[in-house]
């Protein structure tokens, strides 16, 4: 009797499986009409550094006397063996990001510094929140700053008409707080999977060494770490977790970032496409050995790195017209904690770049980085508001009302004035 | 009485498939009250078969969408011969036209291809392929799998079985559902009716008598074809004389091994063949040739062996079919049978290698009770040993699934995706590695523990905006977290670390 059951038809990773895997890009079809009436067509993407990042370590003020005071060895300086790279005299990029660098000097980058949204606590989410609600406070909120931004767009018929009647597109299918909202969204998931990052994997590890041994010695064999005996947490011999944990790791970071947000730029790219697109990078939880210049933080600002070399690429012409805006919830500690580390912090920076970008200058209203001019005494003092680069740049790039800008993209933010003048 | 929500936190995860929001609070105040409970609803145990295909309609389904397939593809094969005779006739004729002619019999085979896909095309791949408006190049997914109707039926029979244990109150009856389904494994890469027989044979008895269970079970067909039986016949019976064929001992032996006395408990190769020759002519309608009750159980007097069979020292009259029917009834009643069954419910509830006075409590019982499973399962969560040992079993992989499903109140699973990834975690449904089933000791799951952490960050980067990860751990946990899941929680980095974390905390892959 054949009634086998077809074994295959019941392995086979489907498409929808796929689809469902994963989820961290964005975008969709709202086209800046009143731009385009102007004779332009501006795309707009946003990426979500989740983590918070060291600000610092990522753009040094090598030219602060204090600096090297303040980070001591991990301090990021002019010379030596891997030197930052040169901004502006003062400032200098880190080492693993040369193709930011060359966008820089070709005036398609600005650093903004010493910036933070209004959230003074330390708590990821609640950072995050407001990181990417753009409300002025955590709390529970429902839509994101980028797409209350949209819902202000008109959708353009061209686009609606092109795609079989649906008007919106999107990449992922989750769609990260700061794109949710009323506009809707369309998505498409990278297909392969963000991978667990090494930072989970050793919390996990830490966790199972102090509650299952078991498990611990299971983890321990996955991440090649069994010589490594399980009565010595990993905080305590830095030398030997670092490299052992990230061989593999960030080659599978790398071709992630890169896969995700090269992605999300051919899909702006395309005439009939999407404009506006946000998605979000993991991992820059930099507590224990952040490695700025060589090890974990070096390789993640590298992956980032090719990443944005990819959203260039891909952008081919479209570049022209772009601004990618890099943003995370808050910055980490001035100095380097017990555990060769930075715990949360205060302010950090903000990237921007593209062909649309008047880039080639860090735009900062320096702080300082004496202990006194820390905030409480700890972290760098922010000194610009995220918000008004950000409404600087949806003003002036996607040709959003200042008022609405203060009322339902940011609200509450009539203090703060957009920046002008980050475009060319 | 005072409130045990701890105690409510380990009954539900030990005994049920974990908390949905409020059952903690629900049952603290009599955690094992709450167990007993579940036993006693009408219908505990049962889930409505409406929609779903008997067995035997299952099995008919099947057979007949074989047939038809290779039906269409002797008739391919025909066209394409007469098409290759057609172009050999054409190219003696006129040899330019040699190419032209081999092509033209290629086209119809890959039309006839195209054919079998689903023309409601409701995959996401046609989907997205309108809408792409560029080439992103993600790395091409695997064609897909036209679905064919014993592929949907088993994607109906396994979203109805999660589907049962994602919405129990507690979901004690529903793991006696899976301990009895996998003490009883069948295998869906051998019958099409894997789930109609958890339906059709586990269900209804898992609170009723042991003897009950064994002979539905045995005498279903998806038992029948998965250990061989359905054309094992007597060596000296009229079917087996004239087409000189005789006995497959498979079921014979895995019931005396697997299902009922256990391996090394006295039985020897004699009872075996014995014991095989009494269940022969336990057989299917051929669907076949009967399209009425194809695929049903069929006792076929002319496959029996004829005359009497000793086993484990007692002999056996030739009354045909009640003859097995006897045999078992013995099995279910030997002092081993209760030996072994006590053995591996303990060990599967409470620890790999149980404490012997709770397999005796449950031995006993057995015994005393004439093998009723509500007896058993109820001295199972009232002996004080079975909640000593405090979480030393890690949960299997779909029970770990369920229970994360069931703390982010879900009532119905994305079956596809369930299935996939239990595939991946080891621990594919109704496909077990062997008749023995999936193993129910600790060290067979401890390695896939690295392939959970992938399936958690999965899971977590899909939900994680949508659900706060300390909520959950109260849900999920309470009062059995301990303070370092409770630290490594509040300090993630990310509301989707914090949501793997919680998901792979020890407290919550233990049971």
């Amino acid at each position: 009797m054949s009634d086998r059951l077809p074994v295959s038809c019941l392995h086979a990773a489907t498409r929808r499986e796929l689809l469902l895997g994963s989820g961290a890009l964005f975008a969709w079809a709202f086209v800046p009409k009143i731009a385009r009436a102007e004779g332009r067509d501006p795309r707009f993407l946003t990426i979500v550094l989740r983590g918070a990042l060291d600000g610092l370590a990522a753009v040094a003020p090598v030219g602060d006397p204090d600096w090297v005071k303040l980070r001591g060895d991990n301090a990021l300086k002019p010379d030596g063996a891997k030197p930052g790279l040169p901004l502006d005299g003062f400032f200098a990029l880190n080492p693993a990001m040369p193709n930011l660098h060359r966008l820089y000097k070709a005036g398609q980058a600005t650093v903004v510094h010493a910036v933070a949204t209004p959230y003074r606590e330390r708590s990821h989410f609640d950072g995050q929140d407001v990181l990417e609600s753009g409300l002025a406070r955590p709390g529970r909120a429902d839509t994101g700053w980028l797409n209350r931004a949209l819902t202000r767009l008109e959708p353009d018929d061209r686009v609606r008409t092109s795609q079989n009647g649906r008007r919106t597109f999107a990449v992922g299918p989750i769609t990260p707080l700061v794109v949710r909202g009323p506009a809707p969204v369309l998505s498409w998931v990278p297909p392969r999977l963000p991978p667990v990052s090494d930072d989970t994997t050793m919390r996990l590890l830490d966790l199972y060494r102090h509650a299952d041994p078991t498990f611990a010695r299971v983890l321990e064999d996955r991440i090649g770490l069994a010589t490594l005996g399980p009565d010595t947490p990993p905080a305590n011999r830095p030398g030997e977790m670092g490299p052992a944990v990230q061989i593999g790791g960030i080659i599978q970071v790398r071709s992630y970032f890169a896969e995700a947000a090269g992605a999300a730029a051919k899909f702006l790219a395309n005439p009939d496409g999407p404009r506006v697109g946000a998605l979000a990078l993991d991992g820059w939880d930099t507590h224990n050995n952040e490695g700025a210049i060589n090890g974990r933080l070096s390789d993640l600002l590298g992956a980032l790195d090719a990443a944005l070399a990819a959203v260039e690429t891909n952008m081919g012409p479209a570049w022209s017209e772009t601004v990618v805006t890099l943003v995370t919830e808050f910055g980490r500690t001035g100095r380097i904690n017990g555990t060769e580390g930075t715990d949360h912090g205060t302010a950090t920076v903000a990237l921007l770049l593209g062909g649309a970008v008047k880039g080639g200058r860090v735009v900062a209203d320096w702080p300082g980085v004496k202990e006194s001019d820390l905030h409480e005494k700890r972290d760098l003092k922010a000194t610009t508001d995220l918000r008004a680069v950000l409404k600087g740049l949806l003003r002036d790039h996607l040709r959003i009302d200042e008022r609405v800008l203060a009322s339902d993209i940011f609200p509450g933010s009539d203090d703060v004035r957009p920046i002008g003048g980050l475009l060319g | 009485m005072a409130l045990d929500p701890r105690g409510a936190a380990l009954a539900l995860h030990r005994f049920g498939f974990g908390p949905r929001a409020g059952t903690i609070a629900a049952i603290a105040s009599d955690p094992r009250g709450a167990l007993l409970a579940e036993l006693d609803r009408p219908n505990a145990g049962r889930i409505p078969d409406a929609g779903l295909m008997s067995s035997g309609a299952a099995g008919r389904m099947a057979s007949d969408f074989f047939a038809e397939r290779a039906a269409k593809q002797r008739l391919e094969t025909r066209r394409q011969e007469a098409a290759k005779q057609e172009a050999a006739k054409l190219a003696a004729a006129n040899p330019a036209m040699q190419d032209a002619a081999q092509s033209s019999a290629q086209n119809p085979a890959m039309e006839n291809a195209g054919m079998e896909k689903p023309a409601d095309a409701k995959s996401a791949d046609a989907k997205t392929a309108d809408t792409k408006p560029a080439d992103p190049k993600p790395a091409t997914p695997p064609p897909a799998q036209p679905e064919t109707p014993l592929v949907e039926n088993f994607f109906r029979e396994a979203k109805a079985h999660y589907d049962a244990a994602v919405r129990a109150e507690l979901g004690f009856a529903e793991r006696l559902v899976w301990f009895w389904s996998n003490h009883f494994c069948v295998n869906s890469d051998t019958t099409a009716a894997a789930g109609a027989y958890e339906r059709e044979a586990i269900r209804p008895h898992v609170l009723g008598k042991f003897a009950e269970l064994l002979l539905a079970a045995e005498s279903h067909p998806a038992m029948l074809l998965y250990l061989d039986n359905v054309n094992s016949m007597g060596p000296n019976s009229t079917t087996g004389l004239n087409i000189n064929r005789g006995l497959n001992e498979n079921l014979g032996r895995e019931i005396l091994e697997l299902h009922t006395l256990g391996v090394r408990t006295g039985y020897n190769q004699e009872d075996v063949v014995s014991f095989a020759k009494v269940i022969t002519g336990w057989t299917l309608h051929n669907p076949a040739f009967n399209p009425e009750r194809g695929g049903e159980f069929l006792y076929h007097p002319r496959m029996h062996e004829p005359g009497p069979q000793t086993v484990l020292g007692k002999a056996y009259r030739d009354t045909g079919l009640e003859q097995g029917r006897a045999v078992l009834a013995d099995l279910a009643r030997q002092p081993a049978t209760a030996l072994h069954v006590a053995t591996k419910l303990a060990r599967h509830f409470v620890a790999d290698d149980p404490p012997p006075t709770l397999v005796e409590t449950l031995r006993a019982k057995f015994v005393e009770t004439d093998g009723d499973l509500w007896q058993v399962s109820r001295a199972l969560v009232t002996a004080p040993e079975s909640w000593a040992p405090e979480q030393a079993k890690i949960k299997r992989p779909s029970e770990w699934i369920v229970s994360y499903l069931r703390a982010h109140a879900v009532n119905g699973v994305d079956v596809r995706r369930m299935t996939g990834g239990l595939t991946r975690l080891g621990e594919p449904l109704w496909r077990p590695p062997a008749p023995i089933g999936f193993s129910d000791r600790n060290d067979a799951w401890l390695d896939g523990l690295a392939h959970r952490l992938d399936i958690a960050n999965n899971y977590a980067q899909n939900n994680a905006e949508r659900l706060d990860a300390n909520e959950m751990l109260e849900i999920a946990l309470g009062q059995l977290a301990s303070a370092e899941t409770r630290a490594a929680v509040k300090r993630a980095e990310t509301k989707q670390q914090a949501l793997t974390l919680l998901l792979m905390a020890p407290e919550f892959q233990r049971r």
